[in-house]
């Protein structure tokens, strides 16, 4: 599965404002709001299942990158957008480090195998220190979806 | 002597090898000295590295060989192997 499969191109965002793990989430929920990838009636409740998520464990893996994640029943296929803080967040990572690098993916409940796809195109290309470098520089959402582009055509993992 | 020991598993929990499972396995891996490996298919990776496990994109139903060469390889596996048995805490239930 590739990121043009599940990014919402509109929703990617290279200069979160947010300071704190919470406002964070809500900052990327908001933006796929606004790109109409879900309805307003279920952000909240979307905020909610994510942060549950969090509860269980933070979803920072290491290296400056999280995948906040929640299966919610408004969604009808994987979606998830990318986003950027320059300065980093605090999100309780595994490894201690502020998270700079975020993948939030919303999954149908019903449809695990698409999440763990997901899961293995954003691992496997941030093995690649070339393009976990550029995106942590990236200064403007059309730079973002440019690397994501450069990825999905195998410019960066092998 | 490094020694190496193997073990087959099978992922069972419905959600399949997702992060948190993936997590649960790179902790309980680097409570132990030796080198662990997760072997899918062919494709090997780092059993200390969530990174490297979340690339195999293991769903439910897949086998998957656990290499472990050190001198307690033995013992690495045990837990390892253990984690599978007990569908890493989900039981049935699929979380995210």
């Amino acid at each position: 599965m590739k990121f043009g499969d599940f990014v919402s191109r509109d929703a990617i965002r290279a200069q979160l404002g947010a300071d704190d793990k919470e406002s964070a989430i809500r900052e990327m929920i908001g933006a796929l709001l606004e790109a109409g990838n879900i309805s307003s009636d279920e952000a909240e409740s979307i905020v909610k299942a994510i942060l549950k998520r969090e509860e269980l464990g933070s979803t920072g893996i290491g290296r400056g990158v999280a995948v906040p994640h929640a299966k919610h029943p408004s969604v009808q296929r994987l979606v998830g957008t990318v986003a950027v803080s320059g300065e980093g967040i605090d999100f309780n990572s595994l490894d201690g480090e502020k998270v700079q690098l975020f993948f939030l993916l919303i999954s149908p409940p019903d449809r695990p195998g698409d999440h763990l796809r997901a899961l293995e195109n954003i691992s496997s290309q941030l093995r690649d220190e070339t393009f976990c470098r550029f995106l942590k520089q990236a200064k403007s959402a059309d730079d973002i979806r440019q690397l994501l582009e450069e990825a999905d055509n195998n410019g960066f993992a092998s | 002597m490094a020694e190496t020991a193997t073990r087959t598993v099978t992922v069972n929990n419905p959600a399949g090898l997702h992060a948190r499972p993936a997590e649960l396995f790179v902790k309980t891996a680097g409570q132990f000295e030796a080198k662990i490996e997760v072997i899918k298919n062919g494709q090997r990776v780092d059993g200390k590295s969530i990174l490297n496990i979340l690339t195999l994109a293991a769903v439910q139903g897949t086998e998957l060989s656990l290499e472990a060469t050190g001198p307690d390889a033995h013992q690495a596996l045990d837990a390892l192997s253990e984690l599978f048995a007990r569908d890493f805490d989900e039981n049935g239930t699929v979380k995210s």
